[in-house]
């Protein structure tokens, strides 16, 4: 940093030690990531709560709504807000449910690659030798294949279904827990409280789960929030191009297909849907950010 | 070196054989090959001679060893849905792919690295401000969105570009864009981050302190420095192009692989999508290793990880 600039902090650092409240109070706020707190409560209100606040049944189709027109357009009636699709459900109550499906999938998804992933880490960092050789080329052979190749094929075979997107999405999340916790493993298990444990008798099982694992979760939370975001559009690619959730569920990646024919007359029933995906994960990754930041600042270099 | 590169070429033959092997048992999985040609006229002695003209009546790794040598020679069988030799169908569509991908790449180089520098150099300024807009929004944006949200404003609103069919230079615009957001938003903020920590070395501020001009100190000393970063994430970035080309393709009806592995997997095409598995993967080898050798080549340290 150059002379000039530690001065100017320096500089701004008196100002508010002025007692200058107000502005250090505002500081203080603008460092929660207040964006995306605002975007994920309102995601996970509309997924709780989707069935009293969605106006209408998102499976149901009605006659009269068929590519409905938007409230604000000409011919558009507060009764669909966002318009109707093609088979006349309402765009805004199927983006509603969509948020559940969302965070659904990318949410057991994470939970399950993130528990995978983590004892594979630990056990090919703490065990090392041929072990660690072991899993660790299998973890080169999986960031070798590309990864929406090898979920087509598992689509084609399992079929579309809730199950197979997740186990697909799996496959996408637990490698890079597998690879930082291994990483932070190697560090921590040449410590002397590891030793001194080991000494002391403890199996290799409660040295990992009790010495070990507490010291990989901040990373573990780190790496997790940082991937739900992804995962969330990982999916919603998948169910545009057919080969996700099967319909008539309200799936968003989906719904922005419904309307790609049909961008001239209703062009909502596509931006919306996709509005949506884009608001959630840009949600998720400012505070997958804000998170490693707090917790972990090292691990800046994975984004 | 020697010693890398062996290892690097082993473990790309280990992944082949691992990525061939796992589409070898899908698409045991998915069924008797013999069923897709199943008619009422069949008998008992047909379907056992089919069975023993396909090599059914083996053990699965004898099967398996058939149709690997088979693969190796370029013959992956014949399309369900097309009626002809997979390899043909393939490399009919690839170039398309490749016109595109060139294209993409040149986009995402031409808007990434120059916003990248300037938005580390000018930090706090509207150009970092226009960077950070598209980084984010290429970290977030569905890609198939995009794209569409470019066809209703460039198409259908302003009449200025073609939506679909690959035809004049006109027609790859849109698809460029919409393929090389993410990569130019990538390789944007690869540049940015890296700038920002070179430009803080002291090299550097040596070479200021000397009296060397902004220009030549930002181009010459930082940024040949904090070229290679984004080098190290290609492997990342080309996963990435997979994902991108079947989406982008899928959108602008684009007559490449990438939509033609979407097609195969809406018609069930088995035989289709494992050719295609098995060169997307080779091709997505291949690039990994030369940006490995080009890497190990730049940053000896590298050689040693």
């Amino acid at each position: 940093m150059q002379s000039g600039d530690v001065n100017a902090t320096e500089a701004s650092a008196l100002f508010e030690s002025n007692g200058d409240s107000w502005r250090s109070s505002l500081r203080r706020i603008r460092r929660w990531p207040l964006l995306s707190i605002i975007i994920l409560a309102t995601l996970v209100f509309s997924a709780a709560a989707a069935d009293f606040i969605a106006p209408h049944d998102p499976v149901k189709a009605t006659l009269s709504a068929r590519r409905a027109p938007l409230m604000w357009e000409e011919g558009g009636s507060s009764k669909f807000i966002l318009g109707g699709d093609l088979q006349g459900r309402d765009v805004l109550s199927r983006i509603i449910h969509g948020a559940r499906i969302s965070l659904m999938v990318a949410g057991s998804s994470i939970v399950i690659g993130m528990v995978f992933g983590t004892v594979y880490g630990l056990i090919s960092g703490y065990f090392g030798g041929w072990i660690d050789e072991i899993l660790m080329r299998i973890v080169e052979i999986f960031l070798a294949i590309p990864l929406i190749m090898a979920a087509l094929v598992i689509l084609v075979v399992a079929g579309a279904s809730y199950m197979s997107v997740i186990g697909v999405l799996v496959l996408f999340s637990w490698v890079p827990f597998a690879r930082q916790v291994r990483a932070e493993t190697l560090a921590l298990k040449v410590l002397d409280y590891v030793s001194l444990a080991r000494v002391a008798g403890a199996p290799a099982h409660r040295i990992l789960v009790r010495h070990i694992l507490p010291g990989v979760l901040n990373t573990v939370i780190v790496v997790a929030t940082l991937q739900v975001g992804s995962l969330i559009l990982t999916e919603s690619i998948l169910s545009f191009l057919g080969v996700g959730i099967p319909p008539p569920t309200p799936a968003w990646g989906a719904m922005v297909a419904d309307g790609r024919n049909y961008l001239a007359s209703s062009w909502g029933i596509a931006f919306f849907p996709g509005m949506a995906i884009f608001l959630t994960v840009v949600g998720f990754n400012f505070m997958g950010d804000w998170i490693r930041d707090a917790l972990d600042p090292r691990l800046r270099q994975l984004d | 070196m020697v010693q890398f590169l062996v290892r690097r070429v082993l473990l790309m033959l280990l992944t082949l054989w691992a990525v061939s092997a796992l589409v070898f048992t899908m698409s045991r999985i998915q069924g008797d090959p013999r069923t897709m040609f199943m008619n009422r006229g069949v008998t008992q002695e047909m379907w056992d001679a089919w069975g023993k003209e396909m090599g059914l009546d083996k053990p699965l790794p004898i099967q398996y060893m058939v149709w690997a040598s088979k693969a190796v020679r370029g013959d992956l069988g014949d399309s369900l849905w097309e009626r002809r030799a997979v390899t043909t169908a393939i490399f009919e569509k690839l170039p398309a792919t490749v016109q595109l991908g060139f294209t993409t790449f040149l986009f995402s180089i031409g808007v990434g690295v120059p916003l990248g520098v300037l938005s580390a150099v000018h930090r706090g300024t509207l150009v970092d401000l226009v960077g950070r807009f598209i980084a984010v929004t290429g970290q977030a944006l569905p890609p198939f969105w995009i794209g569409l949200m470019l066809i209703l404003i460039f198409s259908v609103w302003l009449d200025l570009l073609p939506a679909a069919k690959k035809g004049g230079l006109d027609s790859y615009v849109l698809p460029t864009i919409t393929l090389g957001w993410l990569f130019a938003a990538s390789i944007l903020r690869l540049v940015r981050s890296s700038m920002l920590n070179v430009l803080d070395e002291e090299f550097v501020k040596l070479a200021r302190a000397k009296g060397v001009s902004n220009n030549m100190v930002i181009w010459k000393h930082a940024f040949k420095n904090a070229a290679a970063a984004p080098l190290t994430y290609s492997g990342l970035l080309l996963a990435g192009l997979c994902t991108g080309t079947v989406v982008t393709e899928s959108v602008f009806g684009w007559p490449g692989i990438g939509r033609l592995s979407i097609d195969a997997v809406l018609q069930n095409d088995f035989p289709m999508l494992a050719g295609l598995v098995l060169l997307f993967t080779l091709l997505f080898i291949i690039g990994n290793l030369v940006v490995d050798i080009v890497l190990a080549f730049i940053d000896p340290r590298v050689r040693y990880a």
